[in-house]
């Protein structure tokens, strides 16, 4: 490992003392920006998910003048989307015993102790306050029959919190929060850039002022200026290509940033999910998830015998293997989704799988349906089983779901401090895009929570601490460093559409997810990660030699857009290999085949990776830098997880 | 199986288009549609040929950012699915496809299958929301909804704007689509200050992007693959009355 050489600040500013009052005294001791000031101040805000979304419209009900930017053809389309099961709130509406320090204890320990307690803390405590607004944007959240809103229970957790809307919960989410971007879009206070890809950051003496974009219908290249710039771009999961994350995710925007000194910490933490339907065939382009809340009813087993070929219907219960009530009685098929992929890769391993395909586990509803009967078996999951239907053209009201693991969910992301910023002054992270509050490991409905908590009740405080110290109303697009980006990004262009090799970029994209599943994925080793490494090397040099752009840079090209993405995620495949080498443990979703309890449990190792891993960039042909940030305990003490 | 493809591919919003057959297309039935446009164009590419530009991203149903006329149906003949939902195992072997972007003039063409509906965020821009500045929400069960109350707006509320409704009117009405949202809003006690305002504003919004007029033909509800009913066009109906009179006894 090279000594580093890039200074990065990596204090958190993460507040001393109880930490009950840390957010409020922060909040106290923070400075603001005079209302009639706020109007002279505009902020970037890349990507329209929950994160981008909720803070663009908050930010622009303060005052503050917004440009936001979006890839899709509408603010609506973003992934978060997707999210099917639920968002989480310590509102104890169950009276099960719920509070705020039990959803921070549960995020803490189901993130298997690799989290800043501050910002956990925080994320419980607005938890209830997102649910709130929420309702009254008129989410239209899943009621009882008295009229108040219902929960259930979720992976991870002893008690019923998590709020839903069928299994379109993130649709929901996002809905409410765009309906409050278009009121403001329609103010004016929000000027939205559609079909518009960043492709950089721009920093000015030393702070992030704009963004260079290419209009993706004109292929137009553009300046955007401003007094900070906020990424709200998602994960990284579309790394191993074969992910649930839809086909536009990509980690360019934060890749840019990277390359401008943005500190990118736990690239290895990606979270595998365990309920997805299982691979088809070679023509597939993603894999689609299941929401983890089928957990609650359905029952996971596989045959007990090696290699049985009986369909389901004709294996007798007394020769399937519950597993997972098996092996964690307490949890059951309620185990945190890091637990629960392994035991299926164990099980599968072993030989003890589905038919036909030999890769998946069965999750049954047989029980649930002759418990709570059909109606409220399709009240809770009926468009979850219509979609099952439609993909594989079986109906889980007759025949068991084939689930496997899948990629999913990156908790890795952009350093950020307690005010969400990076390292570099003045450019912040929200939502997945950052790495701040899920440590190793996520645990369900946490994510729609953390986006929302970032975009609604965080950042828009916290970014006032930063811009009440700038000269407001930053605009000089043709300063150098704008000119400079301007002209990386054409060069680039240039080079890709110069290329006249004879393969798309998505056969170099589905050679990386092999190369990172295979190495990088579920369980990872030394041996394999090393000698993933010149691999990446070697896939990288064959793309900028082989690839094949057609078309032009200065019109719509979807195949240059494709091109971009893939180079980028190819780059940060190498950082993502050296992280999870580097990490000498196994914590949360990150396994080291070496690092394991007797009964194949993660076995983390406190004394020498209790921190969080920041990785810096250090030019062309360099190797990337590692920094830590030492992580704290003093409120929930680091165990060995127990699910059992 | 294999099938022969008739795309329709345009260079411009302003240029003319024209179908370009593709046949002897080796496919899979259980290969999905847009899985079956992406092998045709990773031959285009390969063969240093523009791809057929189309419009897709989570390709599980949700996004609403896919869709094209196949075969003269919005989404194509699955029912109550998006394109991405729809599977070769819907064809057989030897068929003729057709494939064509949305046709509404609210809708022009971007390239090839792509659109562009911009026209419907702004008609959710004229009111499709609840005005509510962050962190002034009152407790969440503070409001209780009725769970038959509740249900009927998150039936409404799953439109996910992927304009099939249009592409399947004759008329290309947007109706379907606004009175979701209208009704969404319109039947929880949330929306109940904005009611009137809001149905005004959106139908304004919507005849001003130049969709046509509902005539009760019901393609719309047929597309939707959310199965969304014409009942909330009745419900817009009756929401746009209510407006009006309360607008002239001011």
């Amino acid at each position: 490992m090279n000594a580093p050489r890039t200074p990065l600040n990596l204090d958190s500013k993460a507040p001393d003392g109880p930490i009950e009052t840390a957010w409020d005294r922060h909040r106290q001791a923070i400075r603001l920006v005079n209302p009639a000031n706020k109007r002279k101040y505009t902020v970037i805000v890349v990507g329209t998910g929950l994160a981008g979304a909720s803070a663009s419209a908050t930010l622009a009900q303060l005052g503050y003048n917004v440009e936001a930017f979006c890839f899709q053809d509408s603010p609506r389309r973003a992934h978060s989307i997707a999210a099917q099961g639920g968002i989480n709130a310590a509102k104890n509406y169950q009276n099960d015993g719920d509070s705020v320090y039990r959803l921070f204890y549960d995020t803490v320990k189901g993130g298997d102790f690799r989290a800043r307690e501050q910002n956990v803390y925080r994320l419980a405590q607005v938890s209830v306050d997102i649910i709130d607004q929420c309702v009254a944007q008129g989410v239209p959240f899943a009621r009882d029959y008295g009229g108040m809103l219902a929960n259930r229970s979720f992976g991870g957790a002893l008690v019923s919190r998590t709020f839903y809307a069928r299994g379109q919960t993130g649709q929901q989410l996002l809905l409410g929060a765009y309906s409050a971007l278009s009121e403001q879009i329609a103010k004016g206070k929000v000027k939205m850039h559609t079909r518009t890809e960043m492709l950089e950051v721009v920093v000015v003496d030393g702070k992030a002022k704009g963004i260079v974009v290419r209009d993706l219908r004109t292929g137009a290249v553009r300046s955007h200026a401003a007094d900070a710039v906020v990424l709200a771009t998602g994960g990284y999961g579309n790394v191993f290509y074969f992910a649930t994350n839809a086909k536009g995710c990509n980690v360019t925007a934060a890749w840019r940033a990277y390359k401008k000194g943005a500190g990118f910490a736990n690239p290895c933490f990606t979270q595998i999910h365990p309920t997805c339907i299982p691979f088809m065939g070679e023509h597939q382009s993603k894999l689609t998830l299941m929401s983890e809340s089928l957990r609650n009813d359905g029952r996971v087993w596989v045959p007990k015998k090696q290699g049985d070929t009986r369909p389901p219907s004709q294996i007798p219960d007394a020769e399937r293997d519950y597993y997972l009530e098996r092996i964690y009685p307490t949890f059951g098929n309620l185990v945190p989704r890091d637990v629960a992929s392994r035991a299926a890769k164990r099980m599968v391993d072993e030989g003890k799988t589905v038919v036909p395909g030999g890769m998946g586990v069965y999750l049954d509803f047989r029980d649930a349906i002759a418990r709570l009967g059909r109606d409220a078996v399709a009240d809770r999951y009926g468009n979850l089983f219509e979609m099952y239907e439609r993909i594989t053209g079986d109906s889980p009201f007759e025949t068991p779901m084939k689930i496997y693991p899948a990629s999913h969910y990156t908790m890795g992301g952009l350093w950020v401090d307690y005010n969400l910023m990076t390292t570099v002054p003045g450019l912040y992270a929200v939502g997945e895009a950052n790495f701040s509050d899920h440590g190793a490991n996520r645990l369900g409905a946490s994510a729609l929570m953390q986006g929302l908590a970032d975009g609604y009740f965080v950042l828009p405080y916290t970014i006032g601490d930063f811009l009440a110290g700038e000269k407001a109303g930053f605009d000089d697009t043709s300063h150098a460093a704008f000119k400079d980006a301007e002209k990386a990004v054409a060069q680039r262009t240039d080079t890709l559409m110069s290329l006249s090799g004879t393969k798309s970029a998505d056969h170099f994209h589905r050679e990386l997810g092999h190369l990172m599943w295979e190495h990088c994925g579920m369980a990872r080793t030394k041996e394999g990660l090393e000698a993933a490494l010149p691999k990446v090397a070697d896939l990288k040099e064959r793309f900028w030699a082989e690839v094949n752009v057609p078309g032009s840079g200065d019109t719509l090209n979807q195949a240059l857009e494709r091109a971009g993405r893939v180079a980028d995620f190819i780059e940060f495949g190498e950082v993502m290999v050296r992280d999870a080498l580097t990490r000498e443990e196994s914590c949360g979703a990150h396994f080291r085949e070496e690092f394991q309890t007797a009964d194949n449990e993660a076995r983390r190792d406190d004394e020498n990776f209790q921190h969080g891993a920041i990785w810096a960039y250090e030019g062309e042909g360099v190797a990337p830098s590692r920094h830590i940030e030492p992580l704290e305990f003093r409120y929930v003490k680091p165990s060995q997880r127990s699910y059992k | 199986m294999k099938v022969t493809l008739k795309v329709w591919r345009q260079s411009g919003p302003d240029a003319e288009g024209a179908f370009e057959t593709f046949t002897d297309v080796p496919v899979d039935p259980a290969m999905s549609f847009l899985e079956m446009l992406d092998t045709v164009n990773v031959q285009l590419e390969a063969e240093g040929k523009e791809p057929v530009v189309f419009d897709h991203d989570c390709r599980e149903g949700i996004c609403g950012a896919c869709g094209a006329v196949v075969n003269g149906l919005a989404h194509g003949p699955g029912k109550r699915s998006t394109l991405c939902q729809l599977h070769l195992r819907s064809f057989n072997d030897g068929d003729e496809i057709t494939v064509e972007p949305w046709r509404a003039s609210a809708f022009p063409v971007v390239r090839d299958l792509m659109v562009d509906r911009s026209s419907f965020d702004r008609i959710i821009q004229a009111g499709g929301y609840v005005s509510v500045r962050t962190g002034s929400a009152p407790d969440g069960n503070a409001m209780p909804i009725g769970k038959p109350v509740a249900d009927r707006a998150m039936e409404a509320a799953t439109c996910i704007g992927c304009g099939a409704c249009v592409a399947a009117c004759p008329n290309a009405s947007a109706m379907l689509f606004t009175s979701a949202k209208v009704s969404h809003l319109g039947l929880v006690p949330q929306g109940q200050a904005e009611r009137d305002s809001r149905v005004l504003g959106m139908v304004d919004q919507m005849d001003a992007e130049g969709f046509g007029g509902c005539t009760n033909h019901r393609e719309c509800e047929a597309a939707c693959p959310k199965g969304i009913g014409v009942e909330y066009i009745a419900q817009l109906n009756r929401d746009l009355v209510r407006a009006n009179l309360g607008s002239a006894a001011k």
